[in-house]
């Protein structure tokens, strides 16, 4: 795990707000070049830690290592390397797209031929380069993300934190938002990224999953499905599958159920029998039968939820 | 310190700040209302409306009136008819002041007695009325001494000759022109108005905003983005300094006499006093409306302990301890000792050094202050 690969290391990382914790003891490691998913319900512990991590907010204990420099004791080194977008607007409405990119410039040491070297370059790779005079607040929402993700890109850091950088974003832009973070990965920045979307999950090579405050899973996608920590899932197509969830939810051996698109999901706890649930639903009339499926990841996801 | 950082935080304040044209407006036009407004707004108690029961109605009485109407701090608009009339117009705030000439006063002054004439006044304004009594005390001492005089003259009797004669000389404002004094203390004032009011938004605003973490997380050092903000705020400080300054020499007539280039390097001084302050209350402020607030609580005492209204040694004593803390009261001491007294460095040191320590003072409390909330 401590490989020289590593480029985050985390070990008992804490932040407490008065008697609140809000990141309860985290360890992680994570390897250059990777895509990590830090997923969760919103207050989970996504932003603060994210924050620890580019030495925005202190760790109350614990720590953590960016690129090799200690957070707590030398953020600005952290800072000189990494690049972060946060949560909340990033962007001035008053300042045009060439603007904000040669401020970001100017902020990171380039002048002149570099600075507009930079804005050129970075203008034409987030796909702004016919929109450079306009002023960020006359943009839509998707277009304002992929601007500050240029402005968090242009200094070339080794690490990029995105924290939710697709909310309230409509589909199609998040799709290119996440062509322009992939592309970025493969040229060899790592990304830490929050999100609570799960398709976006599934861009990434390893996922965490972040609840009240503590990691409770963490692995690829593809292992978060195949978790040893629940049991089978179905999928029930009933017309009556609303009416269901009052059936399926009490029971003791369901972990997690919840509607998708039209059908019921149904998780057992680990170790549970479908017989159980398939006699249960006749008892109750239902005609449907469950048909075993891979777990989506938001089935694992309210699963490892309530299993923790 | 880095001053390309430094440069390209000014840059965006300077464009943010000149694309926000109503700031703008308010910004350059706020000086000039208040200069004007002050200028006029301070001219001295004169041609106060008074109105006249007049008894007498004889040469010698409208000889008063004249000398009166001539002292120029009365301008007899009304004549009243009956006691009565002079109570009700005073009472109605129609006139300020009354004069009552008893119906024997030229009978009396032919028999050589002395006639007594009523002024009153509305005391209300205790200072205004205090300059309309003196003035008429001088009216009538003035003819009293005519009189005596013109008595002596007749009855061919040498004038005395005994008798003290003060010279007064009113030095650097010969005139005794209120706007002398009050044009250079308004230009101060206005100058920590701007400074604290303009520069109390560029932390507190990018907080609001949330463009502050990302500010937090770039390499910028706490210095170089308090200077960066307040380098572009101290062009507008300059842009007004100019315009009040034309104002007065050109509009009000009041000369600089000492030199403009240190009276332009003391308002550098000062700038950093009032811009740190500023900016140290948006280091504290966790909103706008919080900020208005801070900013509110110290500069209103600020105006009334440092002398711009009311001189500092008249205060009480606990008041003047007070104002030892209030750089305004430094830089007014500059700026009329440069503007009217046209002293220079040799008499002004002591002042300029106090404010530049203060100045370096609160922009250091507010680079460790932002400091603080990155950690």
């Amino acid at each position: 795990m401590n490989s020289a690969r590593t480029t985050v290391r985390a070990q008992g990382l804490t932040r407490r707000f008065g008697d609140f914790v809000a990141v309860n003891d985290v360890s992680f490691a994570i390897e250059a070049g990777e895509i990590w998913g830090f997923l969760g319900p919103n207050g989970a512990g996504k932003s603060t830690t994210l924050r620890m991590l580019c030495g925005v907010l202190a760790p109350s204990s614990g720590r953590a290592e960016v690129l090799g420099y200690d957070v707590a004791r030398d953020p600005e080194s952290v800072k000189l390397r990494i690049g972060y977008m946060s949560q909340g607007s990033s962007l001035w409405d008053d300042l045009t797209v060439e603007e904000h990119l040669a401020f970001y410039a100017g902020m990171f040491g380039m002048d002149g031929p570099a600075q507009r070297a930079a804005v050129d370059e970075w203008s034409a790779r987030v796909g702004l380069a016919d929109r450079r005079k306009e002023l960020a607040g006359s943009l839509p929402g998707g277009i304002r993300k992929r601007l500050a993700l240029g402005c968090t890109l242009l200094h070339r850091p080794k690490i990029l934190f995105l924290d939710e950088p697709t909310a309230g974003v409509d589909p199609v832009s998040r799709r290119e938002f996440w062509d322009l973070i992939a592309g970025f990965a493969e040229e060899g920045t790592t990304v830490m990224v929050s999100t609570h979307y799960m398709d976006e999950a599934e861009h990434c090579k390893v996922l965490a999953l972040i609840y009240g405050g503590r990691i409770i899973a963490r692995a690829s996608p593809d292992e978060l499905k195949r978790s040893p920590a629940i049991g089978p899932t179905v999928r029930i197509d009933s017309p009556e599958s609303v009416a269901l969830i009052d059936v399926v939810e009490p029971l003791p051996y369901v972990l997690a159920c919840a509607l998708q698109r039209s059908s019921l999901h149904v998780t057992l706890r680990r170790g549970q029998d479908l017989e159980q649930l398939r006699k249960a639903l006749a008892a109750a009339g239902c005609s449907a039968t469950p048909v075993a499926i891979t777990p989506s990841l938001e089935d694992v996801f309210a699963s490892l939820v309530n299993a923790a | 310190m880095n001053w390309r950082r430094v440069w390209t935080i000014a840059v965006k304040e300077y464009r943010q700040f000149f694309r926000d044209h109503r700031t703008v407006a308010a910004t350059m036009l706020m000086p000039l209302v208040q200069v004007v407004l002050y200028g006029y707004l301070s001219s001295e108690v004169r041609h106060q409306p008074t109105i006249v029961w007049d008894n007498s109605h004889t040469a010698q009485s409208r000889d008063l009136l004249r000398a009166f109407v001539n002292s120029s701090y009365f301008s007899l608009d009304y004549y009243a008819h009956e006691m009565r009339d002079v109570v009700r117009y005073i009472d109605g705030g129609r006139a300020l002041a009354g004069i009552v000439i008893p119906p024997d006063y030229a009978t009396l002054l032919d028999e050589k007695k002395r006639p007594e004439v009523m002024v009153a006044v509305d005391a209300s304004d205790a200072t205004a009325a205090q300059t309309a009594l003196s003035a008429a005390q001088a009216v009538g001492t003035d003819a009293t001494r005519r009189m005596t005089v013109r008595a002596l003259r007749l009855a061919g009797e040498p004038l005395p000759s005994v008798g003290v004669d003060v010279r007064t000389r009113a030095w650097y404002n010969p005139g005794l022109r209120q706007e002398v004094f009050i044009v250079p203390g308004v230009l101060a004032l206005v100058m920590q108005f701007t400074m604290t009011f303009l520069s109390m938004s560029t932390i507190v605003r990018e907080r609001e905003l949330g463009t502050l973490e990302q500010l937090i997380v770039s390499p910028i050092t706490s210095g170089e983005l308090m200077l960066g903000k307040m380098i572009p705020l101290m062009t507008v400080g300059y842009i007004n300094v100019t315009t009040i300054l034309l104002l007065a020499v050109f509009w009000f007539g009041v000369p600089v006499a000492g030199s403009v280039a240190l009276l332009y390097a003391t308002v550098l001084v000062f700038f950093f006093a009032t811009l740190g302050m500023g900016t140290l209350v948006s280091t504290v402020a966790k909103t706008y409306i919080q900020a208005v607030q801070l900013i509110q609580f110290l500069l209103l005492p600020s105006m009334l302990l440092s002398g711009f209204i009311f001189p500092v040694e008249s205060m009480p004593r606990p008041l003047q301890l007070i104002s030892y803390f209030i750089p305004l009261r430094y830089f007014l001491t500059i700026v009329r000792g440069i503007i009217i007294k046209g002293v220079g460095i040799d008499y002004l040191w002591q002042q300029i050094l106090i404010l530049l320590a203060f100045g370096l003072a609160v922009f250091a409390a507010a680079v460790l202050r932002f400091r603080k909330r990155i950690a």
